[in-house]
């Protein structure tokens, strides 16, 4: 069966409009979705729900992408602003560029796959839950606060086409108390943020970041079986209380 | 919440406003129709050595003929006249703008002082002195639009694309304090400094009281006014260079300045002890003008977003990528700032 | 003159149910309350101070402590201290001293302040994931950098800064002298401070050698009688304070009574055994504000310009003129202190009747030095009556660089502020120097106590800071927009530069 598809042109048009339209198209039976001449609109997908649904988005799209979004899978042919993945419950994005701050924010579940760097607070505070678990995978580097507050899921970072090494700012993993992070190259300790500890780095978390690296590799049409090969920096909590010690009564 | 965009072309060829426009548009989620402005440099070449002093009166009677016997005592005006703007539906017209393109007379006050001093003197005099009359821009060949109104509002209010010049600098206002008072838009100008501004800066009461015991007095009721004057401070009066002075509003933490090599350390370490009171905290993005360039830069832990991108002779400032792009839809290089390093465009 | 005495203070019991005849009672009080008879412990409540030790010390809590046992007749006007110190006076003819801090009830100003925190336009930073700066250096500072560009285009400093204090906190240990302290309590806190990475003053009675290893985290106070005083002792100190005058006691100098100057006490002040130690009220070479600039030069000239000299002044009607006249000196930094400072002995009228709060001075200083466009040039310091990180943090926001705290490290090795110290039988082994009570404190667990306090308010502080969205103490020094008043006229809410609860930007 051919799988159903529209496309919108929405030079000019606001995001409700935009959104009120490909809601009406996954209703509609519509499993792909392409968006032309996207420049900065908003809330894109927000609250989306729909299992076999993609949505092409051909510009950059504006802050929140995909924010609550519950299924559908967001392709992004440009770098993405604020907040892409914003407390998402599942699904995927894919975004062939760079992405802002604040990328995966409070995400729950999903894959969040950025072929490029990113801003500051990557992955702050994502939460996996019972079978829910959150994966933001970066194919380039991250600025300070990578993983803040971080309480389950998983952070790839992979370093690639950096002039420094892939996180050279501080507070890696700050206030962590649950997932971890893995880092491919040098993290030296002094950018650890509070309650942030390596761990060692074994085959079975090789395994474990496999299919993720797999998944970016061929999204982004990427060879480099180093990818594979290097060793990462495992990062986690330090405890499951770092902060108890910090009060009395 | 406030949306900037600016750009300036590094060899002058002049832009006119409709584009920036369009841009700055496209942020009004970051914005609540209280406030919009737009600067521009070169926008005056007949009257370029004349400083254009922008006024805004809330009537023709009073404020206007005693600013113009300030004017008279201190130098000569050139030209003036009426900003003209062009009625809009939604924007009510509160003040009437005016402009004087003039020049100081350096021996108007007794001693001999600078064309600045006289302009600072003259700005205090008025904004503190006549009631009903605000000046708002004291650059020479700078031209500054701003009122209550949607960024769309605003431009078609003043008509900017009849404007030309190397550097725009343009703000979308989203108020809490002082929403629907002009005099609260950014831009921001003092002399050859215009500063747009996103975000609250916690510092304002320590910054405050450090420029006003520096001659400085905070007449804009908000508090990006302290970023043009702590610029002016220290890059015209203590002439630290451009990179340094803006280190001084943000400057790196200590626990990096102890891992610097020594002579740097040493720096760093001077420049956060002897500023201190100058250093601002709280979130911000903001970008400075003054007609050499702009610069823009971030506070330390990023809490504002800031873009940047260059296409052949432009760079590009903004809070936004799908801004720029609305200029510039094919940039060659598009890239975020870190937190508090600033990124600076010279003219060549 | 039989007026008869006059109703003990306190009313001791010991519940016998509970007691096991212990006897750490007896042992511990210095007073003489306690004694044994029989199967008994006996009370004599008239010799209780209050000062808790008992209590402290009872394995049972058996100990009841109850004061103003025997009322008066409530008067508004005729209190019972007012009373009480006629008939004090009555039979003796002389001044009546007293301890601590000032006992008047007058709300402090401290706690009608409220501290703002950031919401919505602009968010809270957290200080235990995200960096919150409280470094503070205290010295002069330079009015503005110079800067060359060299050879290579690199930037070169031409400037070169006076020596400055590197405080990892802004709160320091206050001065309280080896003679009004003992120097078990002088050494815990020394440790404590010197481990958290501030100061700690000496106070007017030197330095005792065992404080040596601290001396890089020690500040030397030359105060009138220049106990202890020579260059071997000035060279020690990380920083030299002249002490013009003190909080508690504003105007009037300073008495230790010969008693209390044993062997070490007079080794370390240089005078001899059981001799009185008299402060006088001005340092006698200074009379005016160019005398004081003269010593400020002289001690820096004695220690080659090494050290910062800091000139603490009691907080009193012109104590804006004062300091912007130290200010103009060569002095690195302003000691001001309020008029609820403590004090191991001074008389009861000066310590509650003269001088002002220390809020209204820092205010006041800091927004004259504004003015004048000189305040960072200068560090100012804040003492009198701090109680805890608030008290610390709104001393910022009003105008201070950092606070010394005399009274609250006391209490952090045990004191109870009883306001006995002038007696010398501290029984906590603090306010005095008998052997058999200072040896009390061992230096090397009680310096803990110390340390603790210091760094509890320090995360307190971070918090505060972190809840107003500062990240940099910078940013709050001065910054009166964080505060409201809560309950405070429009007059010192002037002085304050304070706006009033519910009132906008």
């Amino acid at each position: 069966m051919t799988k159903k598809t529209l496309t919108i042109d929405a030079k000019g048009k606001h995001y409700t409009p935009l959104n009120i339209e490909i809601r009406a198209a996954v209703k509609d039976g519509v499993k792909e979705i392409i968006l032309d001449n996207i420049n900065g609109q908003r809330f894109i997908a927000n609250g989306l729900r729909g299992d076999d649904v993609t949505i092409i988005i051909n510009g950059v799209p504006g802050g929140d992408l995909a924010m609550f979004m519950s299924g559908p899978t967001c392709i992004v042919h440009a770098n993405a602003e604020h907040a892409p993945g914003n407390t998402m419950d599942s699904g995927k994005i894919f975004i062939h560029g760079t992405a802002g701050d604040a990328v995966a924010h409070s995400m729950r579940g999903g894959e969040v796959y950025v072929r490029d760097s990113i801003g500051y607070r990557g992955g702050i505070h994502m939460k996996a839950y019972k079978e829910k678990y959150p994966a933001l995978v970066v194919g380039g580097g991250t600025r300070a606060f990578l993983g803040e507050y971080m309480a389950g899921g998983i952070l790839l970072v992979l370093g690639r086409g950096t002039d420094t090494i892939p996180v050279d700012e501080r507070g890696i993993g700050t206030g962590i108390h649950g997932g971890e992070l893995f880092i491919r190259g040098e993290v030296p300790d002094h950018l650890l943020g509070i309650g942030a500890a390596k761990k060692p780095f074994t085959e079975d978390d090789r395994e474990k970041i496999r299919p993720y690296i797999e998944n970016y590799c061929r999204e982004f049409d990427v060879d480099e079986p180093e990818l594979f090969s290097d060793d990462y920096v495992h990062i986690g909590p330090s405890s499951a209380r770092p902060f108890a010690g910090k009060y009395c009564w | 919440m406030c949306g900037i965009i600016s750009v300036i072309d590094r060899k002058k060829n002049p832009m006119d406003g409709s584009a920036i426009r369009e841009a700055l548009s496209i942020m009004n989620e970051r914005g609540n129709g209280e406030g919009s402005g737009y600067a521009v440099y070169g926008a005056f070449p007949e009257f370029a050595d004349y400083y254009a002093i922008h006024v805004f009166y809330d009537n023709l009677i009073e404020p206007k003929t005693a600013v113009e016997e300030e004017l008279e005592k201190l130098g000569m005006v050139k030209h003036e006249e009426e900003i003209p703007t062009f009625e809009q539906p939604n924007l009510k017209k509160r003040h009437i703008p005016w402009r004087y393109f003039f020049k100081p007379n350096v021996m108007a006050l007794g001693t001999t002082a600078s064309e600045e001093d006289i302009l600072v003197y003259l700005m205090k005099k008025v904004n503190t002195t006549i009631p009903g009359a605000l000046i708002y821009s004291t650059g020479k060949n700078i031209a500054i639009f701003k009122a209550a109104g949607w960024p769309e509002e605003v431009a078609d209010f003043y008509r900017i694309q009849d404007y030309e010049g190397y550097i725009w600098l343009s703000h979308n206002r989203y108020p809490t304090n002082t929403a629907g008072w002009w005099g609260g838009a950014h831009p921001f100008n003092l002399l050859d400094w215009t500063v747009v501004h996103n975000g609250e800066i916690t510092s304002y009461g320590t910054n405050k009281r450090y420029l006003e015991g520096h001659g400085y007095v905070c007449t804009m009721h908000t508090d990006t006014e302290v970023v043009a004057y702590l610029t002016d401070l220290l890059q015209r009066q203590h002439n630290l260079p451009a990179e340094l002075a803006f280190k001084a509003l943000a400057p790196p933490f200590w626990d990096e300045i102890d891992r610097m090599p020594e002579k740097e350390r040493i720096l760093y370490s001077a420049l956060r002890m002897t500023y201190g009171p100058a250093m601002m905290n709280g979130p911000f993005a903001i970008v400075v003008a003054n007609s050499e360039g702009i610069a823009g830069i971030t506070d330390r832990i990023k809490l504002r977003p800031l873009v940047a991108a260059e296409a052949g002779d432009r760079l590009y400032l903004s809070s936004e990528e799908a801004a720029i792009r609305v200029m510039e839809p094919a940039p060659e290089r598009v890239w975020m700032p870190r937190a508090g390093e600033p990124v600076i465009g010279r003219i060549i | 003159m039989p007026i008869g005495s006059v109703p003990p203070k306190y009313k001791v019991t010991i519940d016998n149910d509970l007691c096991m005849l212990c006897e750490r009672c007896i042992e511990n009080c210095s007073y003489g309350a306690f004694r044994r008879e029989g199967n008994k412990i006996l009370i004599n409540s008239r010799a209780c101070t209050g000062c808790h030790r008992c209590v402290a010390m009872c394995p049972r809590d058996a100990i009841d402590l109850e004061e103003k046992p025997v009322d008066y007749r409530s008067h508004p006007i005729w209190s019972r201290e007012a009373r009480e110190a006629i008939y004090k006076q009555a039979e003796s003819g002389k001044i009546i001293l007293t301890g601590m801090g000032n006992t008047l009830e007058v709300p402090p100003i401290f706690d009608r302040l409220l501290l703002d925190a950031c919401q919505v336009t602009n968010p809270s930073i957290d200080p235990l994931r995200e960096p919150i700066e409280l470094r503070t250096y205290i010295g002069k500072k330079p009015r503005k950098l110079e800067i060359k560009k060299n050879a290579q285009g690199d930037i070169d400093l031409v400037t070169k800064l006076a020596p400055n204090l590197k405080c990892e906190t802004p709160i320091m240990i206050a001065h309280m002298s080896y003679g009004a302290i003992s120097l078990n309590a002088q050494l815990s806190l020394a440790r404590g401070a010197s481990e958290m990475g501030t100061f700690m003053g000496t106070g007017e009675g030197g330095l005792h050698k065992s404080l040596y290893p601290y001396q890089n985290n020690m500040i030397v106070q030359i105060a009138s009688g220049r106990f202890g005083v020579n260059i071997d002792y000035l060279e020690r100190g990380a920083a030299i304070e002249i002490k013009i005058g003190q909080g508690a006691k504003p105007g009037i100098g300073g008495h230790l009574p010969g008693e209390k100057v044993d062997e070490e006490v007079s080794k370390t002040r240089m005078i001899p055994l059981y001799s009185d130690a008299i402060s006088p009220a001005p340092h006698h070479d200074i009379y005016s504000i160019e005398d004081l600039s003269q010593l400020v030069r002289s001690l820096k000239e004695a220690t080659e310009w090494k050290k910062p000299v800091f000139v603490k002044i009691a907080a009193v009607h012109n104590v804006v003129a004062i300091a912007a006249g130290i200010a103009r000196s060569s002095a690195d930094a302003v000691v001001i202190d309020g008029f609820r400072g403590g004090t191991g002995s001074a008389p009861r009228v000066f310590r509650d009747h003269v001088g002002i709060p220390i809020e209204a001075a820092i205010a006041a200083v800091d927004e004259k030095l504004n003015k004048q466009g000189i305040r960072n040039e200068i560090s100012i310091i804040a003492s009198g009556g701090i109680r805890d990180s608030a008290d610390v943090t709104k001393a910022i926001a009003l105008g201070a660089d950092s606070v010394y705290i005399g009274t609250a490290a006391l209490v952090s090795l045990g004191c109870r502020v009883c306001g006995s110290c002038y007696r010398g039988l501290c029984p906590w082994g603090i306010a005095t120097q008998r052997e058999e009570l200072t040896s009390r404190i061992d230096p090397d667990i009680m310096y803990k106590n110390v340390s603790n306090l210091i760094n509890g308010w320090t995360l307190e502080i971070a918090e505060l800071m972190g809840a107003a969205g500062i990240n940099s103490i910078e940013s709050l020094r001065g910054n009166r927009d964080r505060l409201r008043g809560y309950m405070l006229d429009e007059n010192i809410l002037s002085v304050l530069d304070v706006k009033t609860v519910g009132a906008g930007a």
